[in-house]
């Protein structure tokens, strides 16, 4: 189960990182959430939406062995056994393993969905 | 502060000072936010009388409790200052990103005051705040400096920029942002530039703390399940605010050559269907909008690419200067964009001077040679960049159409389309009083926003003039300008029906502070009344004769279309004010009485 975004839907509203901080954190912040919304304007004037595949790029890069799979098999990073050394940033061909100055660990995607149900535009859907 | 960024950053552009002070919780508990926050320290810390574009003016670029917030359409940002076209109170709007990065950079208002020595720009990263040259910017385009901005900044931080109109001093000037937006209304662009201000550029990386983390979860995902659910939905994605063209035309609505009609003869090559069909890319949406009215698009026959036209720019530009083609319009549109103008008075502005031209109020020796005339988009081109440049015709026309009309003179006051200096925006309302005298009481002059009341007259009955209709303006002029102290877009509510009642808990479980809808209507009345009031102190004479509309709504009859041979008669415009003073709790002038005032705790003032 992994997070799908029809990239040419999404009119760059970023409900769905406020939704991704407040499920991973409990936090209002577009900083902290674990999709890339990269605007490009003026031209050719589009969204891409950036999201976790749940490839395993990162797990298979990660020194510590710190990156797991949850119930749903979505990957996610266990922070007590994370070194904080970037590796799996590096490793992620999406570009969505991302930091925040609050924390030593990065975070990405466990799918939960929660991006999905205020997106108006539709971008979202777990297959 | 729940649900504030919790801090005023003051910028004093002449000492070089900045610092950041406490947000004061009793203008939190009395104001709100954004529009509220604007209009209390305008009239607080401007001294009386100052000059718009002098040091003394401020600006203030404000959000409010629920920007940046999970709230369907929590993306309004407010701007206030004095107004250089109207010399009175001036808040205009702008959506996109703007307010949303401001809360998570930890701020609520940036206070603006003095006069930088050199061009400047303000940068804001989190804690860093500096003033920074911004010669190489200067003289550019409010598009291109963004975008050069953002490629030397990084695409995260969130600009307001200023174009050459702003520069220039144009009294319509609008500030720009995210490509596309504009705080549009009463010349904020103009005061910016005055102050050798070019641009803001903010990047926040904080959280908004909130005081029910649950109950706020939980009534967002109500709220967005709701919109989702309108079934007003669809259409308003596919076509924003450019689905009001079609029906604006039906009702005779649409601003016409100079609003001498309200229906023009080529509208459905304007409408949102063709504009949908020939040149829209992407929608595009200001923060947590799950209906965006944002329409990016790709003008092929110029080459160009702009956000729009929405309506009030194809009303204005299109119609009212008789353009029927849809991506001439849109280049227009882009035209204005790129200078900074406010496409409103813009539109007004050009479609004056070609009627003045028609009357031979004014010739070739005033307009450089150019031969004006409607339906020609190389003259409504050539006057935008006259106007922006302060250059030949431009120098009146960019004073807005009052000061063009007491200069031009021979009768041409009659049809100036405006209301205490501001020019009027997409509704010609002749046969629709509860419109017309919502343009003749707005607090900014000739503007749509704070009611849109022409539904009522269609639903009402469109020759009444009633007290009802006074009333509707009044609760309108409430829940809508609501919307612009608490950060967010009053469109979902419009537009897709959702329902008001979500507003209330959710501001509550946000900030913590027990509030009901009643609550918060009273703060917007408070903020009415405290406009009003700014408008008596600052304009000598103030009162009555300044909610006069345009003599050509009760001189001329309506020319063509649906609403042909209407007009309102003068005296029925009158009999409107009295009902709409009575009903405020003000006077026959139309000052707040000592009571309305003590009932709005704003007797000290």
């Amino acid at each position: 189960m992994h997070l799908h975004a029809e990239s040419a839907r999404c009119s760059g509203c970023r409900a769905c990182q406020l939704a991704c901080s407040l499920h991973l954190f409990g936090e209002n912040n577009p900083k902290k959430s674990a999709l890339a919304i990269v605007p490009h304007f003026p031209d050719p004037g589009t969204f891409e939406v950036r999201v976790c595949t749940q490839c395993g790029a990162c797990a298979d890069a990660c020194p510590t062995g710190a990156i797991l799979q949850n119930e749903h098999g979505a990957y996610y990073i266990n922070a007590g056994e994370c070194t904080g050394c970037l590796t799996c940033v590096e490793a992620c061909p999406e570009q969505v393993i991302f930091t925040h100055a609050d924390r030593e660990a990065p975070f990405m995607c466990d799918a939960c969905g929660d991006c999905i149900a205020v997106c108006g535009m539709d971008v979202l859907s777990l297959r | 502060m729940y649900g504030y960024g919790g801090s005023i950053l003051r910028v004093n552009l002449t000492s070089g000072e900045i610092r950041r002070e406490p947000l004061p919780q009793d203008l939190a508990r009395d104001y709100l936010g954004a529009r509220g926050f604007g209009a209390y320290l305008l009239y607080r810390e401007v001294p009386p009388g100052a000059a718009p574009r002098g040091p003394e003016n401020r600006l203030y670029i404000s959000a409010g409790p629920l920007s940046g917030l999970l709230v369907a359409g929590a993306g309004k940002c407010d701007i206030t200052t004095k107004s250089p076209l109207t010399g009175g109170y001036a808040g205009a709007s702008v959506g996109g990103l703007l307010s949303a990065e401001l809360k998570y950079a930890g701020i609520d208002v940036i206070a603006i005051e003095g006069r930088a020595p050199r061009p400047t720009y303000l940068y804001i990263d989190d804690d860093r705040v500096e003033l920074r040259d911004a010669t190489a910017y200067w003289g550019k385009g409010s598009l291109t400096t963004e975008k050069a901005l953002k490629e030397a900044l990084g695409e995260s931080f969130q600009i307001a920029t200023i174009g050459p109109a702003g520069e220039s001093g144009v009294a319509y000037a609008c500030i720009s942002h995210d490509f596309g937006r504009q705080a549009g209304r009463g010349g904020v662009g103009a005061v910016m530039g005055a102050k050798n201000l070019k641009a803001v550029a903010v990047r926040g990386t904080r959280s908004i703390p909130v005081a029910q983390l649950e109950r706020y979860r939980e009534l967002a995902r109500a709220m967005y399940a709701a919109c989702k659910a309108a079934p007003g939905l669809e259409a308003w994605q596919k076509y924003g605010t450019a689905g009001v063209t079609t029906w604006a035309n039906e009702i005779g609505a649409f601003p016409t050559r100079n609003f001498r009609s309200g229906f023009f003869e080529d509208h459905s090559n304007l409408s949102g269907e063709t504009m949908r069909s020939t040149i829209v890319v992407t929608d595009k949406a200001c923060f947590g909008c799950p209906s965006p009215c944002g329409k990016y698009s790709f003008v092929r026959k110029y080459g160009v690419r702009v956000e729009g036209p929405e309506y009030e720019t194809t009303a204005l530009i299109g119609g009212n200067c008789a353009l029927s083609d849809i991506e001439d319009v849109a280049y227009a549109n882009h035209v204005c964009d790129e200078l900074g103008l406010d496409t409103i008075s813009a539109g007004n502005a050009v479609a004056f001077a070609i009627e003045c031209y028609e009357h031979g109020i004014i010739s070739k020796a005033d307009t450089g040679g150019l031969e004006l005339r409607f339906g020609d988009v190389d003259v409504v081109c050539a006057l935008l960049r006259q106007i922006a440049a302060r250059e030949g015709l431009g120098a009146v026309l960019g004073l807005g159409v009052r000061h063009a009309a007491a200069t031009f003179g021979r009768g041409s006051e009659a049809f100036a389309m405006q209301v205490k200096g501001m020019e009027m925006s997409g509704y010609e309302s002749r046969h629709a009083p509860s419109m017309l005298l919502s343009y003749m009481t707005c607090d900014v002059g000739a503007h749509h926003n704070r009611s849109w009341a022409i539904t009522y007259d269609i639903t009402r009955g469109r020759d009444a003039v009633t007290p009802d209709k006074a009333a509707k303006v009044i609760e309108l002029q409430h829940i809508r300008p609501l919307f612009d102290c608490l950060g967010a877009c009053r469109l979902q509510w419009v537009e897709l029906g959702l329902d008001l009642g979500h507003y209330a808990p959710i501001v509550e479980a946000i900030t913590g502070l027990p509030r009901t809808w009643d609550d918060l209507l009273t703060i917007s009345e408070r903020v009415w009344n405290l406009t009003r009031l700014y408008w008596f102190r600052e304009v000598p004479g103030f009162g009555r004769a300044w909610d006069a509309p345009p003599p050509r709504t009760y001189l001329e009859p309506v020319e063509t279309g649906p609403t042909a041979g209407k007009r309102i008669s003068r005296e029925d415009a009158e009999r409107l004010l009295d009902m709409y003073y009575e009903q405020r709790g003000w006077d026959h002038d139309g000052r707040p009485t000592p009571a309305k005032l003590a009932q709005l705790g704003l007797a000290a003032l």
